[in-house]
């Protein structure tokens, strides 16, 4: 549909909207639940963060309470439990990254190449499985096997060495953290690198093979370079989402005993929110959580186009 | 031409490679299933074979003391009706909002489909958060109920690109046009041609919506709060995370007994909260690998 003449320009707009709509009311009616979902628990929570930047009082609303400007802000960025907070979720989510994203890469590869197809599947349905337990669970075997009457435990104990506190001490937080992390999830994230494998043509093998290149030669050469793209999709993913990680699983394995480690943003953001119902300081924490989260994600995406010309946005 | 034909085939088949490959893989498989089968074990297992922290092949003294006393305690039977409850409903609203969602939005007729997309896109990097969310529950007046646990989560935008991407991939623009044609209108279309033809992408949603649902522990702890209302996750970790075993087990008189009794029931808890998804999923997942691989097509 061509408009007609500028003069009529808000009138034909009109017209074209109540055509589309004529048109296409069906499907916007398809549409409609998701998009009132949208609005109230997407939309109007971010509506609702203004309370950071007020003294927020339940009587008054988020309208009418008072303004208080960056007080929040400079609350938190004032106390010692900002750089405890910011360090821990860098460091554990760091290691996670680390560790944890090219362990997959490293299994697909591997898995891709196993000569057995039989035993390929057992491997690829055996490694699915931790992803389908909750996260209570995980931590709950996490801790009867770690626990001083466990198997690992007992195999220590038995060579003579002392049982050790895994659960508790604040040094295994994080090995158990990331160690966990890669065994719930190894295997689920390998199947998008083991899709896109399957997508390498089989006459560059072919061909390598006539070369005399070994399968390690292969795998770095052919594989590797296929699957490059979505490694880096998945890099940035990982990078935007690095402040956000896990904050379920760590609530889980925190304990009393190792704060100093386990405490990081989003826990606290509960913790202060939730348990001590300080609602505009939380809101103001949750809120630098986000936007650095943002930050990264901005930042990954742009050093990934320009350095590998491609980009998720 | 015999000397050729050697090395071509030694490299086609890297004998090494493959038994060190296999090895790698054999003891990858040990590490990812045995904590699970240990703790099946254990639940079967005389406590003081247990707790002597062995490593548990078979039960080597069977003992179902645990279950029994599980079987008896009301919340763990509260937690299961709750946590299916929960997780019927919360799927079936997820499939209603998202599923004719991810079709309205695969229409390339749609007008605003791509700005209306980026609204979706933009909630998975940037959320109003935590307590913004928890007021608005109050606010709205669903705190504590079965709402409070299912609207939340009802979309997951990952899952909607997921079955958006299904759509526009498998339903050609012409299937549509051809149907308009016959005067089919776009309610028509979706409900006797798009959902007939998308069972695939239905059932890896139903998956994806149920596993999470059934798993779900914060937001229970955040939005509920009657102990009565709680989903299953929530009672196993006030079992054994903050060790309140002990209920379980008042009727022993020594307290060293009690405990070593409390720290048996933990495995039987742990199975019973676990199998229902171990059991379902070797039959599940290879629509979930379908699913993610539905998702990654258009990256």
């Amino acid at each position: 549909m061509l408009t007609t003449g500028g003069k009529k320009n808000s009138a034909s707009l009109l017209h074209k909207l109540t055509q589309t709509l004529s048109y296409n009311w069906q499907l916007w009616a398809l549409l409609l639940p998701a998009l009132i979902w949208l609005a109230v628990f997407m939309y109007a929570p971010m509506y609702g963060v203004t309370i950071a930047f007020k003294d927020y009082n339940s009587k008054l609303g988020i309208l009418g309470s008072p303004f208080a400007g960056l007080k929040y802000f400079r609350q938190f960025f004032s106390t010692n439990i900002f750089y405890i907070t910011l360090r821990n979720t860098l460091i554990v989510s760091g290691q996670q990254l680390a560790f944890g994203f090219p362990v997959p890469i490293l299994f697909a590869l591997l898995l891709n190449q196993l000569r057995f197809a039989r035993f390929r599947k057992v491997v690829q349905t055996i490694s699915y499985a931790p992803y389908f337990i909750s996260n209570v669970v995980v931590v709950s075997i996490l801790a009867v096997v770690m626990s001083p009457s466990g198997f690992v435990n007992g195999f220590i104990q038995s060579t003579g060495k002392a049982a050790v506190l895994f659960m508790t001490r604040p040094e295994y937080f994080r090995p158990l953290y990331v160690g966990s992390g890669i065994w719930q999830s190894m295997g689920f994230n390998a199947i998008i690198y083991l899709a896109a494998l399957a997508g390498v043509p089989p006459d560059l093998h072919e061909a390598a093979i006539v070369d005399g290149a070994s399968k390690i030669k292969r795998i770095i050469h052919i594989d590797l370079p296929t699957i490059a793209p979505t490694i880096i999709i998945m890099l940035i993913l990982a990078i935007g989402n690095l402040m956000s990680v896990g904050y379920e699983k760590a609530f889980l394995m925190q304990s009393g005993m190792n704060t100093s480690v386990s405490e990081i943003v989003s826990t606290y953001v509960y913790k202060a929110g939730l348990v001590n119902a300080q609602y505009s300081f939380a809101t103001a924490v949750g809120l630098f959580n986000s936007v650095i989260n943002l930050i990264l994600l901005s930042a990954a995406n742009i050093v990934s186009r320009k350095t590998a010309d491609f980009g998720l946005f | 031409m015999k000397n050729n034909a050697k090395p071509k085939r030694a490299a086609a088949a890297d004998p090494i490679f493959d038994i060190v490959d296999a090895l790698i893989m054999a003891v990858v498989c040990v590490v990812i299933a045995y904590p699970l089968y240990y703790v099946l074990v254990a639940s079967f297992t005389e406590p003081h074979i247990v707790t002597s922290g062995k490593f548990l092949l078979y039960p080597e003294q069977f003992y179902a003391g645990g279950y029994q006393r599980i079987l008896k305690y009301p919340p763990i039977w509260s937690g299961y009706r709750n946590t299916v409850l929960y997780t019927v409903v919360g799927t079936v609203i997820s499939l209603c909002v998202t599923i004719p969602a991810a079709y309205s939005l695969s229409r390339r007729d749609m007008a605003g489909r791509r700005f209306l997309m980026f609204l979706f896109t933009l909630t998975m990097f940037f959320s109003g958060g935590l307590i913004p969310l928890y007021m608005l529950i109050r606010g709205i007046g669903i705190y504590g109920s079965l709402w409070s646990v299912t609207l939340p989560t009802a979309v997951s935008v990952w899952n909607l690109i997921i079955c958006r991407t299904f759509f526009e991939t498998s339903l050609p623009f012409e299937l549509y046009e051809a149907a308009e044609l016959d005067g089919c209108s776009n309610f028509g279309f979706f409900f006797r041609v798009a959902l007939p033809l998308s069972s695939t992408v239905v059932a890896v949603m139903i998956l994806f919506y149920s596993t999470a649902q059934w798993n779900m522990f914060m937001n229970a702890l955040m939005f509920l709060s009657d102990s009565d209302k709680m989903p299953l996750q929530v009672i196993l970790r006030n079992l054994i995370l903050i060790n309140q075993v002990n209920q379980l087990s008042t009727d022993m008189t020594a307290v060293a007994e009690q405990q070593k009794l409390a720290d048996q029931l933990k495995f039987g808890i742990i199975v019973v909260a676990a199998l229902p998804l171990l059991c379902v999923y070797p039959f599940i997942q290879k629509y979930f690998a379908r699913g993610i691989m539905i998702g990654s097509i258009k990256g």
